[in-house]
């Protein structure tokens, strides 16, 4: 493509506005302008350049701002959609989304659920807005970056009297730069850390050039960090498992593959106590009602050192005790297990007494292990218990006449007891469930007696492995180092020049114009050098 | 123990004081003078600063007493985290005072922080002891960061505010005069707010009412201010006592709409009242305060207080809030209500950056946005902790 040459002799790419190196107006359209549009210092963007392709027109609508911003606004506007009523994440988990919105909202929860808002951020739609904003940044950046680069870099000290004129401050006046009063102006913007730069009767002071990167630097932090956010998709960067584990159970970790393995020694919830806690928090706790203060699972870590040997029984090496709490997460290796939930009180042993119902005489004790009973115990003296029947989760009788269980948790036991005695040597048929007892067979003169129950609490921990999180932090650090370099600093540049028995002098700076006046104002105040002035509005 | 609760309670009162009075010397400041000399700093505007500083040192006191009673840094329930918000606001006037020297600002800030004391103390005041999922030191550097970022940015608002109370021609009636007097009601609704809460709070009115919530079960709720409207299929258990117009559709929380009503229509008492005395739009009652300002210093200074505000509340809200999020909750981001509407205040505020930097978007087109901004925030703040119930809910 055609380059353009300046007058001063510089050869611009094509497309420059203004001279990389004088400054002179390189389009009509700029020499027209009453001021410089400095934005992008007048260099050669790509999108201001090509429009044929389709490549051209993808580039170009990526890399406008005004795109940018609609992206932006429409992210904003639909997250806030996603606001009115909960997410389907939010949502009682024994419902089903179809109807939970239309019963409990009317209408608008119909309509909310149709249109597909109960599940916003994972819509297709709403990724793609996000995905969007990313084409957008990458493009948009590497669209200015480059070029401003070039025209930062290549700037002279000497700029031509039409780009000093077009700047917003600006002033000229007859006469000639004194080389005494000249000096006394350096002296102050040294002091005010402007990097000085000096041509036969031209100066340009200009500091806080590199805050310009901070908005590319920012958007590279966003990129990277969508990057992260992405990857967690992808296989073995991201683990998200769950893990209900009972007191004294002994279980592997899921997502470890086997090499871990936890046991839960004791799951607590401790409330504050009135009494006990702090006296501040009297008035409060009185007026709310029981606060929980901890939620704690004490567990034993460990490694199987038999991994590695197919077919062999793990061997469970301790690796370490731990107390793990809401936001006291157990870390190991890349893994880390979060105290998320729990059960209070699940059923693990029941202890019934086998009694004569006439006599009240009790013949012996059974302890039936919930989740492991025994088919027979034997009580001694020709007294037995037979369990002909194990309903966990019992669920009245089926159609077919046979006692029916729900799920394999025992939440509601149930048993079929063959009760054996001396007397009935073939045994009574009992059926025994809680507050509930059915002679199916016939009447018996032994009776199963509940004698009481033991709980035991379960712990529902979070395994988590994250590999991404460090590119997140490395995106969101860059993020942060960008912006403040952009918004702390501001890019400030003073011309001081003599053309022709005239001292011009203009200023310019990418934000904040009245704390560069008054900058420049302390700097050139007492001198000969004439004040610039703003001109504009 | 409790004397250190007490004094802790003392200093806000002080600091309180402290703002009021310090408005009026930043009246006097601003007054227009006789000579028509250029608007600086003068010995009412340098009263004025002094005492918002002590104001302020008292409110430190208050936090750090009150940090001393509990054990815990004071920002974790709303009355807590209110106030705090109301000295990060004060804190960041101070700062941008500094560098500005502009007591005009101290004449709307300093207001806006004592109406949001004020708002803060209609809430429980008692000191609560930290659920589980808040007992981190996060809980202090994620809370205290987005606060000061909000502060911050609130001062863009409070220039925003005073470039459109310069700029709006108040001869005539238009879009521009009726957005800016609904800002000015607002401001009069939570004084409303409070008014209301207090009154009944004195005269100690209670009614309780059964009712059916969204579970389908029957619970019980005590209204402490009348109930114009009431929970879903309510029944009044109080006897002589103010039965409610309508009742509500079970998912919403009858209590809070209730109040939020009586404060509106308080407000618009108040409201209406000013309008009748003074026969001028309040835009029009406020504008001779402004009449020295200088409307392109104005524009800078809302634009630098985003600037300077928008890193911190980055940090704060979405960086600190995510690695927090990611130790007590499992995963740095859950789309919850609260997190959705950060996300949405760092949206705005981003395209507001673009605006500027890009479109041009200067003067009294910035100074709606920084008010757009303020209202999100706020939003946030009051109407997504009340009415959003989330994992972020206070109340
Ligand atoms: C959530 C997304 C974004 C954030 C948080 C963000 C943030 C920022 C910030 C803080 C600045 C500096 C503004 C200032 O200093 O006043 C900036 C500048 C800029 N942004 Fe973005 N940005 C985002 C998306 C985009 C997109 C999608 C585009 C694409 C069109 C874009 C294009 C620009 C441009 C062109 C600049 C000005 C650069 C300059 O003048 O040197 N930004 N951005």
């Amino acid at each position: 493509m055609g380059k353009v040459k300046c007058e001063c002799g510089h050869v611009n790419p094509h497309g420059t506005i203004l001279c990389e190196s004088c400054g002179r107006a390189l389009t009509e359209e700029a020499q027209r302008e009453k001021l410089h549009d400095m934005r992008y210092e007048g260099s050669a963007r790509r999108s201001q350049t090509y429009n044929k392709t389709i490549i051209d027109k993808v580039w170009n609508f990526f890399s406008s701002v005004k795109v940018g911003i609609w992206l932006i606004v429409l992210t904003l506007i639909a997250s806030s959609i996603g606001t009115i009523f909960p997410q389907k994440l939010f949502i009682p988990n024994n419902v089903s989304p179809e109807t939970y919105y239309e019963d409990t909202y009317g209408v608008a929860g119909k309509i909310y659920y149709t249109l597909g808002f109960y599940d916003l951020y994972n819509s297709i739609w709403f990724i793609g807005l996000i995905a969007a904003i990313g084409v957008s940044l990458v493009i948009c950046s590497l669209d200015r970056v480059i070029p401003l680069y070039r025209a930062l870099k290549n700037q002279r000290v000497a700029r031509h009297s039409s780009f000093m004129k077009k700047q917003r401050l600006f002033t000229s006046k007859e006469g000639t730069l004194q080389s005494g009063e000249l000096d006394k102006v350096k002296e102050k913007l040294k002091s005010k850390r402007y990097h000085i730069r000096e041509e036969e009767g031209s100066l340009l002071a200009e500091k806080g050039r590199f805050s310009r990167w901070g908005p590319y630097i920012n958007h590279i932090g966003l990129i990277i960090f969508l990057i992260g956010a992405m990857l967690r998709s992808t296989e073995g960067m991201y683990t998200d498992a769950m893990l209900w584990i009972r007191e004294g159970e002994t279980l592997e970790i899921p997502g470890t593959q086997g090499e871990y393995y936890l046991k839960n020694e004791k799951f607590t919830i401790e409330n504050y106590d009135e009494k006990k806690d702090p006296e501040v928090f009297k008035e409060a706790l009185k007026r709310t009602g029981g606060v929980v203060k901890n939620y704690q699972t004490d567990a034993v870590l460990y490694r199987d050192e038999n991994r590695d040997l197919p077919g062999a029984k793990p061997k469970l090496v301790k690796v370490k005790d731990a107390e793990i709490r809401v936001n006291e997460p157990l870390k190991f290796d890349k893994f880390a297990l979060y105290q998320d939930s729990y059960s209070k009180d699940e059923m693990k042993a029941m202890e019934f007494a086998l009694a004569d119902k006439a006599t009240q005489k009790e013949a012996g004790r059974v302890k039936i292990d919930l989740f492991n009973p025994k088919d027979t115990y034997d009580l001694g003296k020709g007294y037995k218990v037979e369990i002909i029947g194990y309903y966990p989760d019992y669920d009245g009788i089926g159609s077919d006449g046979e006692p029916k269980t729900k799920s394999p948790l025992p939440n509601n036991p149930a048993f079929l007891f063959k009760m054996i005695s001396p007397e009935h040597p073939k045994g009574e048929i009992s059926f025994t469930a809680i507050r509930q007892t059915l002679e199916p067979v016939g009447k018996t003169d032994y009776k199963m007696e509940f004698r009481g129950i033991e709980t035991r609490n379960i712990s529902a921990l979070t395994v988590r492995k994250d590999l991404t999180l460090w590119i997140l932090g490395l995106g969101g650090a860059i993020f942060m180092i960008g912006v403040i370099q952009g918004a702390y600093w501001n890019h400030r540049r003073l011309w001081i020049r003599e053309i022709n028995g005239e001292i011009y002098v203009a200023a310019h700076t990418n934000k904040n114009w009245h704390g560069l006046k008054r900058e420049i104002n302390s700097v050139i105040e007492g001198t000969s050098v004439p004040i610039p002035e703003d001109q504009q509005g | 123990m409790s004397d250190l609760v007490q004094w802790s309670g003392n200093l806000l009162y002080a600091s309180f004081i402290m703002y009021l009075v310090a408005t009026f010397f930043f009246g006097g400041a601003i007054r227009p003078k006789k000579n028509g000399e250029k608007q600086e700093e003068n010995r009412w505007g340098k009263l004025g600063i002094t005492v918002a500083i002590i104001g302020f040192i008292s409110q430190l006191g208050y936090f750090f007493t009150r940090w001393a009673a509990s054990g815990h840094a004071p920002v974790s329930n709303l009355f807590e985290f209110i106030t705090f918000f109301s000295m990060m606001l004060v804190g960041a006037f101070i700062i941008i005072y500094f560098m500005y020297r502009l007591p005009v600002l101290g004449v709307f800030a300093l207001p806006v922080a004592l109406v949001i004391i004020a708002y803060a103390s209609m809430f429980p005041r008692d000191i609560s002891p930290l659920i589980p999922a808040l007992q981190s030191q996060w809980l202090h550097i994620h809370v205290t960061t987005v606060a000061a970022g909000e502060g911050i940015l609130a001062i863009s608002f409070i220039a925003g505010l005073v470039y459109l109370i310069k700029t709006i021609d108040q001869s005539k009636r238009n879009k521009q005069t009726f957005w800016l007097e609904m800002i000015m009601y607002s401001l009069v609704a939570v004084i409303g707010f409070v008014a209301v809460t207090t009154t009944f709070t004195l005269s100690g009115y209670e009614a309780q009412f059964e009712y059916v919530n969204k579970d389908g079960n029957v619970a019980k709720e005590t209204f402490t201010i009348p109930a114009i409207v009431g929970p879903n299929e309510s029944k009044l258990l109080t006897d002589g006592k103010f039965e409610p117009i309508v009742d509500m559709p079970a998912f919403i929380n009858a209590k809070k709409l209730n109040t939020t009503l009586w404060s509106l229509a308080a407000g618009a008492v108040l409201y209406g009242l000013l309008r009748l005395l003074t026969r001028k739009r309040m835009g029009a009652l406020v504008q001779p305060l402004v009449k020295n300002v200088n409307t392109d210093l104005m524009d800078e200074v809302s634009y630098r207080s985003i600037l300077i505000g928008f890193p911190v509340f980055t940090l704060g809200g979405l960086i600190f809030a995510m690695i927090w999020a990611q130790i007590a909750w499992t995963r740095f981001w859950g789309w919850d209500p609260k997190e959705v509407w950060a996300l949405i205040t760092w949206l705005f505020y981003a395209a507001f950056l673009h605006l500027r930097l890009s479109k041009g978007w200067h003067g009294e087109k910035s100074a709606w946005l920084a008010v757009i901004g303020f209202v999100i925030i706020m939003f946030n703040l009051v109407a997504v902790n009340l009415v959003i119930a989330g994992l972020h809910s206070y109340a």
